[in-house]
């Protein structure tokens, strides 16, 4: 059975126009720092979250289990790959960067842990995310908005069924139960950074180019605290914030997922596929 | 898992088209055996619609029984309307 999903003529549509003019190998940082640094945040984001989640690919509960992981990883490097994409060569980017580089948030690096801890950490990032494309479909930049409108309706579903499945490990067995808190407990000190705005945050916000992530973490409470209820278990309560990955300051965990995930292009930098 | 009933699938490919089986998904209930269904089987584009039933709410008919159930249909050929000359001009039919 072929694993990746058709490519639709409107997926091509989008990388088409997304593709920067005459500028294919031209460093990121050449045309706008402040643009090309958002890109990358929305960008290392999906694409780190994705290869996560690719881990699961053989390993989950069920077949089921199997390629719901999947589709959401292959979702999310979809979106990656036209983020990257606009800010520069998307390969080059994924590929050739090094840990100090990425400016993916702390969350979505986190190992899997078991299967609760994966879907907290994905009811936690979904929920953000599907907030943030929400308003990013406003975005003063072409490229944001169109993929922001596109995936905004993956996300939806990504953050629905984490939310089913946290519901039913939180009210489920003593075990499931636990697990969940275990998890939760692991996940909540990222979510701080999800909100946290610095001054290159700032300068997107200002132009237009980024959405103010502050105007949606009331919402975003609300709704973790619903599912939370919901699954009968408690909203932890705040703990010092880790905060560092929009700046390179990344957990160890991370090289270790790049390490996996870039050995073959950079290992046979001429290879073709 | 070992322990998750099973649930039927069934796809509308397109909109006017009836709901057809397309295999089967385990999973805990019923909300979650549609995303399992959606997950597995429409993942390319094969459906608008789904349907799942649990497995064991369906009712079979008895394979030993094939004999009395539909054998007799066999040599009722007269029940098949192909004993017509249809016209040329008759498209179709």
């Amino acid at each position: 059975m072929p694993s990746l999903p058709p490519i639709r003529p409107e997926d091509e549509a989008i990388a088409e126009k997304l593709r920067p003019e005459g500028a294919f190998d031209a460093p990121a940082d050449v045309h706008d720092p402040v643009r090309a640094g958002y890109l990358l945040r929305l960008g290392d984001d999906a694409l780190i979250l994705g290869q996560r989640l690719g881990e699961w690919c053989g390993h989950a509960p069920s077949v089921e289990v199997d390629l719901s992981l999947s589709n959401l990883a292959l979702d999310l490097i979809g979106q990656a790959t036209l983020l990257l994409g606009a800010a520069g060569d998307a390969d080059e980017l994924a590929f050739k960067r090094d840990v100090l580089d990425f400016r993916n948030c702390l969350l979505v690096e986190q190992p899997n842990g078991d299967f609760a801890r994966t879907m907290v950490r994905q009811l936690l990032f979904s929920t953000f995310q599907h907030m943030l494309y929400g308003r990013l479909s406003a975005s003063s930049d072409q490229a944001v908005r169109e993929v922001a409108a596109k995936a905004v309706k993956e996300v939806a579903y990504h953050r629905e069924l984490a939310a089913e499945w946290v519901i039913r490990l939180g009210d489920g067995t003593d075990e499931s139960r636990e697990r969940m808190l275990d998890g939760l407990g692991w996940c909540w000190r990222f979510v701080p950074e999800l909100f946290e705005v610095d001054e290159e945050l700032e300068a997107a916000i200002g132009c237009g180019i980024a959405a103010d992530p502050r105007a949606i973490e009331a919402d975003y409470r609300m709704a973790i605290a619903d599912v939370l209820t919901a699954a009968t278990l408690p909203v932890p309560a705040d703990q010092r914030p880790i905060l560092g990955g929009r700046r390179g300051h990344h957990s160890e965990h991370l090289g270790h997922l790049l390490a996996v995930m870039q050995y073959l292009p950079r290992t046979y930098p001429d290879a073709r596929w | 898992m070992s322990d998750w009933p099973l649930w039927e699938v069934f796809v509308r490919s397109k909109g006017g088209l009836a709901h057809r089986h397309f295999g089967s998904v385990h999973a805990p209930d019923a909300e979650l055996a549609l995303r399992h269904a959606r997950d597995t089987y429409t993942r390319r584009q094969e459906g608008v619609s789904l349907w799942v039933v649990k497995s064991s709410d369906i009712v079979a008919s008895d394979p030993a029984q094939a004999g009395e159930l539909f054998e007799p249909a066999a040599d009722k050929v007269y029940r098949h309307p192909t004993f017509y000359d249809i016209p040329d001009v008759v498209k179709h039919i």
